[in-house]
């Protein structure tokens, strides 16, 4: 094999040049003829019937265009099947404040948001819900007409194996009970969206999408067009973290509106819509019981999780299973019961955050572990090294498990931190955490279950010597484009300068279901080596023959084609693609990829699989003033099982972007609302929808962060690369609260781990009260039956014992959805 | 966001401003660096019909020497920062203008608007529609103040870096109407009440800020924020104190955003005259100003830890005038690194 | 109401008639039709709408258009000249320094006036003078590297000419 010559560089991302000098086209840049523009009006009012709307004064208004209302949208969608939940416009109802109610399209943003202001809406107030309490609490008003019962969306339960019986036979049984806070993405880009009625008659929206094909789907669905009538666009994102992976209200409306106009629609949300678009972290209440034996191993796992979901579906399902994915695949948990329930609130929806679901219960699985190790005196950094999950295993949730570099992570970050010097041996007030985490490297099963590929990519060859790569996916930052023409330039040996992008497109690319899950790389990655080692076996053909030496001989490199016994029997690339397409004509090539199929075949076995996982391991370094709580972050050292790095800049800015990120929710970011006097007030708001209250970490709060890459090239990823955007988040918040354990000796179960929460709990400390801010108890919940699945260990085939036919079901269910995404 | 409409006017001269803002007192606001209006202004928090513009004034930007210095309430921040005689002579002064924002908005922000600044409240700093989800409030649009549903005035926090530490250094402040001008100590243009926190009238213009020559004081002040930039105040202490030896011989302590005003701490001055400044007398006189603070739950961080950060800052401006090498302390607090000063010029001469 | 706006930007003389109420970033981007310049809040509570304004870093979103009048205007889009990129663009797009971009052009504003003020910040000092920029997606070590990278190729360049062999990818790594 020849050496590589681009992955495994450090190189420029090949958006690079485009971004620094402000070309890089987001979608509020662009500006067309006859441009109109639009506001929504949204609700003041967080649980409401709409009575009356008069939009007659505003649509008066010199300069409106169109005023729309839920009238115009009957049709509902959502990012999940099972949950169709929204209209562009509210319908009947309001469910939260900044509910859209209804839209302005204007000759400018200021006339538009005139007539906004002159909409007069009748709301009829219904009981607010603020917190999940409440909503278990009460099932009457429900929020929505559908979910589980009452005010709850999803409840489930799974159990693999007995695991009552292994927390009897285990030697320690440890219950504690956390909490971690919701908080949202703040991507610095506003959403922003442009919608035409192309010179075809067909509709156009350019737009801040991560997944073009989802809201494909929901723009046909929604407007009741065919999808082969729709173009979407996806602009690139100015950050996206998951926040614009569902179809938002604004796409749809500036969509409809392009089309009754035959004008280009234009929305840009303002900071404060941005958050009332959210679907950010959950706020999650767990339990987590755990059964280990002396020696440090753990026997059972017996989770419990609430998640406050907002006022719609999003990802929730998803996400309700998520916080219960991937405990087993990080450490080796026989045994394994949990339970997840999510609540509708009047607040905005929760959904995908960077990490999606997991962090939450990472933390406390992570913080418990840390207490764990304490009581057993052991060493948490050993006390992990033993109980890692066994590499290409199936867990007793069936997930099937590759590659694991979680050991040389944990050592790697042991040895770079001096742990063994550091850990309870700091003066007072100084302190290390470790923590480990595992993730995604892409969703194994698609949205809508189907057997359709998840990447597609297409190359186009021809006689210029360069080359045109089309696929779906979405460049939101994380440099996917950049692997994209990387893996293609390789392959076919030439730089990355002569191979053009074209992305996220749904006219012009295949499909690739999105970024999000970490699955860009190594879906659209095997996608891309596929189509090009096609192209070059195309090439390679004629080439062969015509240089006179058998084609298994012939090395693609620097720009040319040459045998690899006699390199100066060569052509330029140039010359050999037009050799070949004089021989077979035009040259194009496709790839694609599909993730193996689950091996869970029960409710819920759909979330967690993954082609491959990625490993982290980290420490924090804190500073905690015991005076005050004060508390700062100086070092963070984190290791990363990448697989392979397939431009190590990048991968390092993940990292490091992550850590960021991780900080961020540790110690400052909340999503939070606030209530007025209820007596006074039916008020719920959320407490500061603006980038200066909710806080989120500036150049001056960045500790120094240490990143090592684990490279041991992992068979199912493109070049053995695993995902890096997500994993390497996970660790920090519980190496966090961790670290400060070790620095003051008291425990803040609780995420964020603010100052006053530590100063809380060092006054308790001292007045000699448990040392310890947190949840006292998990909520009560009426759980439903679990599902009794047999862990593969114990004999198990991945099927549920008291589950009714699931494949007939699945059929039906799969049948219904494939109707639903050709038919207009 | 857009701005509301407005017509601007921009004069070249302070009696040019004075006769124009003179026409229409209620309806006409001055704009300085703007980083305060503007916002308010977008947010619909602030609606003025007119708006007369400072920066073409240039007689607003100087800084002149004199028994003291004489600050023109134009100067920018930045500009206020990069003056050796304040880094000098005002160390304390220097902190709080350097902590303000960030650097973009002290390339903008005068010292004039800072002192002037609006006060602030997270019921109160929100777009119009979040306004109206709560039904506004007693400062703008509403009837009640939601802080304290029972409080017959407004509660909005003084939320000013430099004033507090204006008022501990003993400045005045000259205003300046068409009917001519007055002086008055800086101490003196603040009122404590959230909507009408400011003696100014609506015609007056404040014209400058002077500081005395304090011989033999040092000054420094200790800024609570959640980041090491962008945040506002949640609570500050600004100390400025005259030593012999280590006896306190003069001293005064201001405390900033935890009232709707910069709150003077007078009983904990009481303690430190005449006395050693010791490591106990530091954290009485620390506790003594924490009791008169007031915060509301209307800023960033819980109130009750905000209170008990008032002792540790205070604690905090103390040790630093006494001399203690408070760099580490500071750099954890404030995450600069130049805002510590070697011991030796933090001093006043 | 319209009025006419007369300033320079980025070193060319423009002569427009605006909004009245309109902000410098609203008419650089609107009617200039300069969208290198971004936003993320409209309320100064960001920085991605750094500028230049004669010299120094300012926020376009806070400043009146009005009062831009007569002033010299600095923008992403000024910074490479005679068909070369500026040095921190050459390092931001090497080293990492830019992920999604969109805080980008806000911080290299910011940069280049640091740069053109100091000849040798420290790391502390970087790392203040971007403290009014918020970037959601590098963590910022990137981009404080890539601020010290052009600071020494941009004072090798002062010493040999030609700039820079090649404005083509990889040229300043
Ligand atoms: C994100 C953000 C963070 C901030 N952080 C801080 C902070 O940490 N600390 C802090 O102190 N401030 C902070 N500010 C507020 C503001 O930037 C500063 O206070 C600044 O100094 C205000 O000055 P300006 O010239 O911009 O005021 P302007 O906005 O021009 O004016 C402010 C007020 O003063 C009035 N005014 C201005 N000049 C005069 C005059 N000569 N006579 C009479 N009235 C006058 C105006 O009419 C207006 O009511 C922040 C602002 C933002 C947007
Ligand atoms: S303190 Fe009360 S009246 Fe004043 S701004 Fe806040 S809520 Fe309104
Ligand atoms: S857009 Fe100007 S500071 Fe955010
Ligand atoms: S690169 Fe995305 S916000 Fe900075």
């Amino acid at each position: 094999m020849t050496p590589r010559r681009i992955i495994g560089q450090p190189r420029r991302r090949v958006d690079g040049r485009a971004k620094v000098t402000g070309q890089t086209r987001f979608a509020d840049d662009i500006i067309l003829p006859r441009m109109l523009h639009c506001r929504l009006l949204r609700s003041t009012h967080p649980h409401a019937r709409i009575v009356s709307i008069d939009t007659g004064k505003a649509e008066q208004l010199d300069g409106v265009h169109l005023v729309l209302t839920g009238e115009s949208f009957p049709i509902a969608y959502g990012i999940l099947p099972v949950s169709h939940d929204e209209h562009a416009l509210c319908r009947d109802k309001v469910r939260f404040v900044g509910d859209p109610v209804a839209a302005v399209i204007a000759r400018d943003e200021v006339t538009a948001e005139s007539a906004v202001n002159l909409i007069d809406v009748v709301y009829g107030p219904l009981r607010t819900f603020a917190e999940p309490a409440e909503s278990l609490a009460h099932d009457e008003p429900r929020i929505h007409d559908y979910g589980d019962h009452g005010n709850v969306h999803k409840a489930v339960s799974l159990q693999f194996g007995d695991v009552d019986a292994a927390m009897a036979a285990a030697d320690h049984v440890f219950d504690d009970v956390f909490f971690f806070e919701g908080n949202t993405h703040l991507p610095i880009e506003q959403h922003a969206s442009v919608a035409v009625k192309d010179p075809d008659g067909k509709l156009v929206i350019y737009t801040s999408t991560q997944t073009p094909h989802y809201l494909h789907r929901a723009l046909a669905k929604a407007l009741a067009m065919p999808a082969a009538h729709i173009r979407v666009v996806a602009t690139p994102n100015g950050g996206g973290f998951g926040g614009k992976s569902d179809p938002f209200n604004h796409e749809l409306v500036v969509a409809k509106a392009a089309m009754l106009l035959d004008r280009p629609v234009k929305i840009c949300l303002n900071r404060e819509e941005v958050f009332y678009c959210h679907r950010g972290r959950h706020p999650v209440t767990m339990r987590f019981r755990t059964g280990v034996t002396r020696d440090g191993k753990i026997t059972a796992l017996d989770l419990q999780t609430l998640l406050d979901g907002g006022s719609y579906g999003s990802y929730g399902v998803a996400s309700t299973f998520y916080t219960g994915a991937l405990q087993t695949v990080t450490y080796d948990i026989p045994r394994y019961r949990f339970r997840g329930c999510r609540v509708f609130t009047n607040k905005p929806p929760c959904g995908p955050k960077r990490g999606h679901g997991t962090p939450q219960s990472r933390f406390g699985q992570e913080v418990q572990l840390d207490k764990i190790a304490e009581h057993l005196k052991r060493d948490p950094a050993g006390l992990r090294l033993g109980m890692i999950a066994p590499p290409d295993s199936l867990t007793a949730n069936y997930l099937r498990v590759g590659t694991i570099g979680l050991a040389e992570c944990i050592t790697k970050v042991v040895e770079r931190s001096n742990w063994k010097d550091k850990f309870r041996k700091l003066p007072l007030g100084r302190g290390v955490g470790l923590a480990c985490s595992s993730y995604l490297s892409g969703a194994g099963m698609p949205i809508n279950w189907n057997d359709l590929p998840h990447s597609g990519v297409q190359l186009k060859l021809d006689r210029s010597g360069g080359v045109t790569v089309f696929c779906g996916a979405t460049e939101i930052g994380q440099g996917s484009d950049d692997v994209l023409v990387g893996i293609v330039a390789e392959v076919l040996g030439i730089d990355p300068f002569d191979v053009r992008a074209v992305t996220g497109d749904t006219d012009l690319t295949p499909v690739d279901l999105g970024s999000y899950s970490s699955r860009v790389t190594l879906m659209m990655g095997n996608a891309a080596i596929q189509a090009a080692e096609r192209a070059r076996a195309i090439v390679a053909g004629p080439v062969a023959a015509k240089l006179g030496v058998p084609a298994d001989r012939l090395v693609f490199a620097d720009r040319r084609v040459f045998d690899s016994e006699q390199p100066d029997r060569s052509v330029t690339f140039q010359e050999a693609v037009c050799i070949a397409e004089a021989r077979v004509g035009t040259i194009g090539t496709t790839g694609s990829y599909t993730p193996p199929k689950a091996a869970g075949h029960f409710k819920g076995g759909g979330v967690g699989p993954s082609p491959t996982y990625s490993y982290t391991a980290a420490v924090v370094e804190v500073d905690v003033d015991a005076e005050t709580g004060w508390i700062t972050v100086p070092r963070v050292w984190i290791a990363h099982d990448i697989g392979c790095a397939l431009n190590p800049t990048l991968v390092r800015g993940q990292v490091e972007g992550s850590v960021y990120m991780g900080l961020g929710e540790a110690l400052m970011e909340e999503q939070a609302f606030r209530r007025l006097p209820p007596r006074l007030s039916s008020a719920l708001v959320h407490k500061f929808p603006s980038m200066l209250e909710y806080k989120s970490p500036t150049s001056l709060d960045m500790p120094e962060i240490v990143t090592d890459l684990i490279e041991h090239p992992d068979p199912r990823g493109p070049f053995g690369a695993k995902e890096v955007g997500q994993g390497p988040l996970l660790p920090i918040m519980p190496a966090v609260a961790n670290a400060v354990y070790d620095a003051v000796g008291v425990r803040v179960d609780q995420i964020p781990v603010s100052p006053e929460k530590i100063l809380r709990a060092l006054q308790a400390k001292a007045a000699g009260k448990p040392a310890r801010v947190g949840p006292a108890s998990f909520p009560d919940v009426a759980w439903p039956e679990p599902l009794l699945v047999t862990p593969p260990h114990e004999g198990g085939d991945g099927r549920a014992s008291n589950e009714p036919d699931r494949r007939l079901r699945r059929k039906a269910e799969a049948g219904v959805e494939a109707t639903a995404g050709v038919r207009s | 966001m857009r701005l509301p409409g407005f017509r601007y006017r921009a004069p070249r001269t302070i009696e040019d401003a004075a006769a124009w803002l003179a026409e229409q007192p209620a309806d006409s606001m001055l704009l300085a660096g703007g980083t305060d209006l503007l916002p308010n202004m977008k947010r619909r928090q602030q609606t003025p019909s007119t708006i007369i513009g400072l920066s073409g004034i240039g007689a607003l930007a100087e800084i002149r020497n004199g028994d003291g210095l004489t600050i023109g309430a134009g100067v920018t921040l930045s500009n206020l920062v990069a003056d050796p005689r304040i880094r000098t002579s005002y160390a304390g002064l220097w902190q709080a203008a350097a902590q303000v924002a960030t650097p973009h908005l002290r390339n903008m922000g005068t010292i004039g608007g800072n002192v002037c600044l609006d006060t602030r409240c997270t019921y109160y700093d929100q777009n119009y529609e979040w306004r109206k989800s709560i039904d506004f409030c007693m400062k703008r649009d509403g009837k009640t103040c939601w802080v304290a549903t029972s409080s017959p005035k407004c509660l909005a926090v003084s939320s000013t870096d430099t004033a507090p530490m204006l008022q501990a250094l003993d400045a005045s402040v000259t205003l300046v109407s068409a009917g001519g001008a007055r002086v008055l100590p800086i101490a003196d243009l603040f009122a404590n009440d959230g909507m009408h926190y400011l003696t100014r009238q609506r015609d007056e213009i404040l014209a400058s800020i002077a500081v005395p020559a304090l011989d033999g004081w040092r000054s420094a002040y200790w800024k609570l924020r959640r980041r090491g930039a962008f945040d506002f105040p949640v609570a500050s202490a600004a100390v400025a104190a005259r030593l012999d030896g280590r006896r306190v011989v003069d001293a005064r302590i201001v405390l900033g955003a935890v009232s709707s005003r910069p709150l003077s701490a007078d009983r904990a001055v009481a303690q430190l005259l005449g006395q050693e400044l010791t490591d106990d007398l530091i954290a009485s006189a620390g506790a003594a100003a924490a009791e008169i603070a007031k915060p509301m739950d209307n800023t960033d961080f819980e109130l009750v830890w905000r209170k008990k950060m008032v002792r540790a800052l205070v604690s905090a401006a103390l040790h630093e005038i006494r001399g203690d090498d408070m760099r580490a302390r500071r750099l954890q607090l404030a995450r600069q690194e130049m805002l510590s000063m070697p011991a030796s010029t933090s001093a006043a001469r | 109401m319209k009025v006419r706006l007369t300033c320079s930007v980025n070193q060319e003389p423009v002569d427009v008639l605006v909004d009245d109420y309109k902000t410098l970033l609203e008419v650089l981007r609107e009617d200039l039709q300069l969208t290198g310049t971004k936003h993320g809040c409209e309320l100064g509570e960001c920085g991605a709408c750094a500028v230049l304004v004669d010299g120094s870093p300012v926020l376009s979103c806070l400043v009146l258009a009005v009062e831009s009048a007569g002033r010299r205007i600095t923008t992403v889009e000024g910074l490479a000249a005679d068909g070369r990129l500026h040095p921190l663009q050459e390092c931001f797009a090497d080293l990492g320094a830019s992920q999604c971009g969109y805080c980008t052009p806000g911080i290299l504003i910011t940069a280049k006036a640091l740069l053109d003020a100091e000849p040798n910040p420290s790391r502390e000092r970087i790392c203040e003078a971007l403290s009014g920029n918020l970037c959601r997606c590098t963590g910022y070590l990137q981009i404080v590297e890539a601020v010290e990278a052009a600071l020494r190729l941009g004072a090798a360049s002062k010493q040999r000419q030609p700039l820079l062999a090649q404005s083509e990818p990889g040229a300043g790594q």
